[in-house]
Parts: structure tokens; sequence; C-alpha cells
């Protein structure tokens, strides 16, 4: 009785088996190869303008001016807990450890974090949307009030956001915020009603120093594209894939 | 909003080291703390309630009907928090008639009504059904008329009508288990598939969610059901409760196995974030995640839920440790939802620094409206109770 069970049992295993090694079999074979270097490497809107931004970290001052002129030209509330546009200054002690500060996004300035004798190095980071290409606001966002233009800009549909915050929970470096008296997402748009005249974004056109350039990168001959082949850029987080494209030069591993 | 910002001042003056300016204030509060905790509920419960069903564990017979109305009354407030912790809660309806498909959130309102009105709902509603129709007869006025109506004024009662009725209700069961775990799995989604936050962001996270979700509805279950004997002056049946406490216990280990393989792998291949973590962990969440969670809410009932399948001391001593271990096992769950959604927005995405969570007694997310939200379920559940007492239906075998 009990050799009729095992029997029973080892046929019924190798049906189920053959049943489900076929089904993977079959599977496998349809799948279509993903192709991912092609993917990072052409840009999903390929006609027209595709924007991306470049930051000279060499260049920065942090004089905080773009910071105050994002917040005047996007009426962004003036509390320190709003920003579309912030700076960081990073200070690398002689011992190693970290100094990261951003009092009021950089917009009051400035003051040294540590006597300038125990200073390796320091540096100013201007921060703001990425407008990424695979960005994971837009993915999360579960009526698609947030979406991205053919132009590769993220933007908010404020008259569609429900104000749930999961986009800002997913956004990995900290660029959205609920603005305080309309309860919907905020956050940068490139300075969308300004590029649509021909203008500059505020914070591009106010900086003394030219350390922020945008352009477009699918004109091989656009201002973006010759910063990108003449300094060694990178993004912040490259591991997270968000297909981020505000390229820095001479960024610092310890940005983050 | 005054407050609001006030609040926010506070909160910076206490950031330590440095987090994005925009993260200073904690976008999930309280109250999506709860979301989880409510959703876990009532698929826990509802797991408990189809073992009998389905699976056929007659000895659980006395908690059926109690689990299933418990996870019902639960489901009907769930999405409550949610909605009123929306900037724009009048807006909420969008997030149905205009759903992101990619989005992991979208898809919460056809999981939710799918749950709620077809498996929930169905599954009563079949089960009551003979027993309404019954209980009309039996009562007059209002009760009468909410009797009729709640069973849509069918008054077929014959064996062949209430075997239908049964037959359908298994099948709903049947299809209610894989939705139980959809349900709470995909909550558990919702945190693990955002990867700008390591705390959140691992595969591990739908089933913890899952299994913490069994391990709290099961609690609650056995609670309410020792309550509810107690008030009605009923003998407690021990066996029943014997099996959902081995029950618990199994499906409390796998729980905690499950969690400390997550921290172990974070801990082995410590990551990016694992300095933050650590510390975060060590300092703001340490009584929370250490004390609450760990060892009231979990150790504590393992080890004694563990020594009662080896030694069974007299049914008075059990009967207390019955009342008392769902309610540290509640509270685990709770701290274990509070860890995960509060301690994911207290470390800065920069891993430089922390923010703090602070929220006051009163207003719209304070700790008020949410000792409201955990309210509402137990007085829905005492009044369908009152309406439709599982005790008083016609003893049907599930067969």
């Amino acid at each position: 009785m009990n050799d009729e069970t095992t029997k029973l049992s080892r046929r019924d295993f190798f049906k189920t088996g053959t049943v489900l090694a076929g089904g993977v079999a079959l599977a496998t074979a349809s799948l279509i190869p993903y192709d991912g270097l092609l993917f990072a490497s052409e840009a999903p809107g390929a006609k027209g303008k595709w924007y991306g931004i470049g930051i000279d970290i060499n260049k920065c001052i942090g004089c905080g001016k773009c910071a105050n002129a994002c917040k005047i030209e996007n009426n962004v509330p003036r509390d320190p807990f709003y920003f579309r546009s912030w700076v960081e200054q990073y200070t690398i002690k002689n011992d190693g450890a970290i100094l990261v500060e951003s009092p009021n996004g950089g917009i009051d300035g400035f003051k040294q974090a540590a006597p300038t004798a125990d200073i390796y190095k320091s540096f100013f980071v201007p921060k703001m949307c990425n407008h990424c290409a695979k960005s994971p606001c837009t993915q999360v966002c579960p009526v698609g009030a947030t979406f991205e233009t053919e132009e590769g800009i993220v933007l908010v549909d404020e008259e569609y956001c429900i104000g749930c915050r999961y986009c800002v929970q997913a956004c990995p470096y900290g660029c959205r915020y609920i603005h305080p008296e309309k309860g919907t997402v905020d956050k940068c748009t490139l300075c969308f009603h300004r590029l649509k005249k021909g203008l500059q974004p505020a914070c591009f056109e106010i900086c003394p120093t030219e350390a922020r350039i945008f352009g477009d990168l699918n004109d091989p001959h656009s201002k973006i594209n010759y910063f990108l082949k003449n300094h060694t850029c990178m993004v912040v987080k490259p591991h997270l894939n968000t297909g981020s494209k505000l390229f820095y030069n001479a960024l610092s591993p310890e940005v983050r | 909003m005054e407050d609001h910002i006030q609040n926010l001042y506070e909160v910076l003056s206490k950031v330590e080291g440095y987090v994005y300016p925009n993260e200073i204030e904690l976008n999930w509060s309280i109250l999506i703390v709860l979301y989880p905790y409510i959703t876990g509920l009532v698929a826990g419960a509802f797991i408990l309630a189809s073992l009998e069903r389905i699976f056929k564990i007659r000895i659980l017979k006395p908690t059926y009907g109690i689990a299933l109305l418990t996870a019902f009354s639960f489901m009907l407030v769930a999405t409550m928090p949610l909605v009123s912790h929306l900037g724009k809660p009048l807006r909420a309806y969008e997030i149905m008639i205009t759903p992101h498909s990619s989005s992991a959130m979208a898809i919460f309102g056809f999981v939710y009504l799918w749950y709620l009105m077809v498996v929930l709902f169905l599954e009563i509603w079949f089960d009551y059904r003979r027993d309404m129709v019954i209980w009309a007869n039996e009562s007059t006025g209002i009760k009468r008329f909410l009797y009729k109506a709640l069973s849509l004024w069918t008054t077929d009662i014959s064996p062949k009508a209430v075997a239908l009725d049964d037959k359908i209700g298994y099948i709903v069961t049947v299809i209610g288990v894989p939705s139980a775990f959809l349900l709470h799995g995909y909550v558990g989604f919702i945190f693990g598939s955002i990867k700008a936050n390591p705390w959140w962001s691992t595969v591990l996270m739908p089933v913890i969610f899952l299994f913490s979700a069994m391990v709290s509805g099961i609690a609650l279950v056995m609670l309410v059901y020792i309550v509810l004997s107690k008030i009605r002056k009923q003998l407690l049946d021990m066996d029943c409760l014997d099996t959902i406490a081995k029950y618990l216990f199994y499906i409390l280990l796998i729980d905690f196995a499950l969690e400390g393989l997550d921290q172990i792998h974070r801990i082995y291949v410590a990551e990016e974030s694992f300095e933050a973590l650590h510390k975060l962990v060590f300092g703001k969440l340490f009584y929370s995640l250490f004390i609450f969670q760990g060892l009231i809410g979990t150790i504590i009932p393992i080890l004694t839920l563990g020594t009662l399948q080896f030694y069974k001391p007299k049914p008075q001593i059990r009967k207390v440790i019955y009342m008392i271990l769902p309610l540290l096992v509640l509270m685990g769950i709770f701290f274990m939802r509070w860890n995960v959604v509060i301690g994911g927005q207290l470390f800065s995405k920069s891993f430089y620094g922390y923010t703090s969570f602070k929220t006051s007694m009163i207003g719209l997310e304070g700790y008020l409206m949410a000792a409201v939200w955990l309210i509402i379920p137990f007085l829905i559940l005492a009044f369908l109770l009152w309406l439709l007492p599982p005790w008083k239906k016609i003893e049907t075998n599930h067969d």
C-alpha cells in the first residue's frame, strides 16, 4: 500500500515537474531581451528638445542667489522648509569628518563650518530637481498628476494632485514638498513658464559665476553637450538608476 | 497652518546633522501608521476565519463569525486615515477614476473595493442570509425592516437555497484567502518599492507585512472573543483558544524569523545607508523597536506561547495569559508599523542627519484623531454583533 502511494506521488511529481519546467522554458523563450545600455544612451524623447542641466561645482561660490531667485520667481513659501532650489556647503575636515549645512537653503549665505586649519577641503553644491528620465516620483503618483513633458521636464498638475505625498517619499533627492497653503505637492519646473518665453530659468539667469548651464541634450552643439564633453560629469546617487539629467562637474563622492 | 509652521520651526531646532531642507517635515504621520495597522487587522482576522471555513478546522468554529465581523468592521474604516491625511481629501476619488497604472498606490482603491465588496461583504451576506430571513420573521418594527432590507427581501430558506448559499460562500472564501494575501502584501509593496528609502526598500517587506498582519488579526479576534464571552457571561471554549494560540505562536515565529532575516541581511551587507540606519535604530527608534516591538510585542509572546505548547497550566491561568498576550502582540505590531512608517522618515536620504517627529494631541492629524479611527471600528463591531449575532445563528457545518 505504501509502495503504491510512493509510486503515485512520484509520478505526480514528474508530471507536475515537467509541466512547470515546460512552462518556464516557454515563458523564457518569449521574453524579449532588455537592452539596458541602449535605453541608457538614448533619450526616450529623441525628437525635439530634451533638456539637461549642468552644474560646475568648481564655479559655485555659495552666494545663494539661485535659491532666493527661485523663491521669488515661483512664489515658494519663505519659511526654511520649502525649497525648489537650495545650496549645500560641504566641509571635509582633516580628520575625515564631513560637515554639511544649508541654513535657510543658503539664501542668507554661509559661515565657515570649522577653523581654517582643520579644513581639508570645502565646496558648495547647488541642489534642485534632477528632472530624471526614469523619475521615481512620476512612477508612483497614483493619479498621474506628476508627469514628464516631451522636453524631459518633470511637472506637477496642481489642479489634479491629491496631496498623498507618495512622490515626496519616492524622490531620492528631497526635491519635493507639500505646499502649506495649497495642500498639493510643489517642485522645480525648470521655470517652464520662462522657458516657453525663450528665457532662462531664474536660478540660471541670476548665477553670477555661470556655474549653472542648461540646454538641449539632443542638440550636439548645445552648451550642455559642450559642458558634458569637456568635464568629468557625474549625477548624484547613480546607483538608483533614476535617469537623472542633472550633471555635476567635480562632484565629490561625499555628496548625497 | 500657523501652528503647522510653528511646529516645523520647533522640529528644525531639533534636527541632528544635516537633512535636506524639504525633509524637516515628516510627510506621513500617525494616520499613515494606522493605515497598514488597520488593514493588517482585517487581513489577519479574515485569514483566521478562512481556516475554519476552507481548511475545516472545526475547533475554531466559535470565532468564525466574530472574525468575519471584526474584519468587516475594520475594513469599513481602513481608508479613513488615508483619505483624511490627503492634502486634497475631496479629490480622493481621482485615484479610482483616473488611476495611474505604474503607481503602486493607485491599485489600492481596487484591491480595497474588491476585498471589501466582493470578498467580505459577499461572504458575510451568504453566511447570514438564511438567518436574516428568519430573524426578519421573528422581529418587529425597524429591526424587521432592517433584516428584510439586508437580506434583499429574499425569503427562500429551503435546504436547496441554503445549500447554494453555503456553496457560494465557500467559493468566495476560497477567492478571499489569496485576496487577503494580496491586500496586505500589497500594502507592504507600497513601502517596499520605494528605492529612495533604504529602510523601506526590501523585497521582504510585503511578506513581513503579510505575516505581521496575520499575527495582529489573530490576536485581535482572540481578544474580541474573550471579551465578548465575558460580557455575555459565556464559558470560554478553551480548546478553541488553545488552537488559536498555537496558530498565533507559529505565525509569530515566522514573522519574527522574517524580520530577523531582514535585519541580519542589512547588517551583513552593510550598504551605504548602514551607518545612518544603525544610529537610527539605536537612537530614535530604540524604545519603539527593541523594547515595544521586539521585547514586549514579540519575544515575550513567543516565549510564553512556546512554553504553552509543551506545558499547559490550569485553564484559569491560561485564560489570563490569553487575555494579556493579544494585547502585547497588538501593541507590538502597532509599533512595528510605527517603526516602518515614522522610522523611515526620521533619517535624511542624504544619510547625514535626522529630523524628529512631533504631532499634537488635537487636530486632524493628532493623537486623538488617531484614537478615534481606532475606536470607531469597535463601535461598528458592537453594532454588527448586535444586528448579526453569530451565536444566534443556526448551526451550519461548512461542508
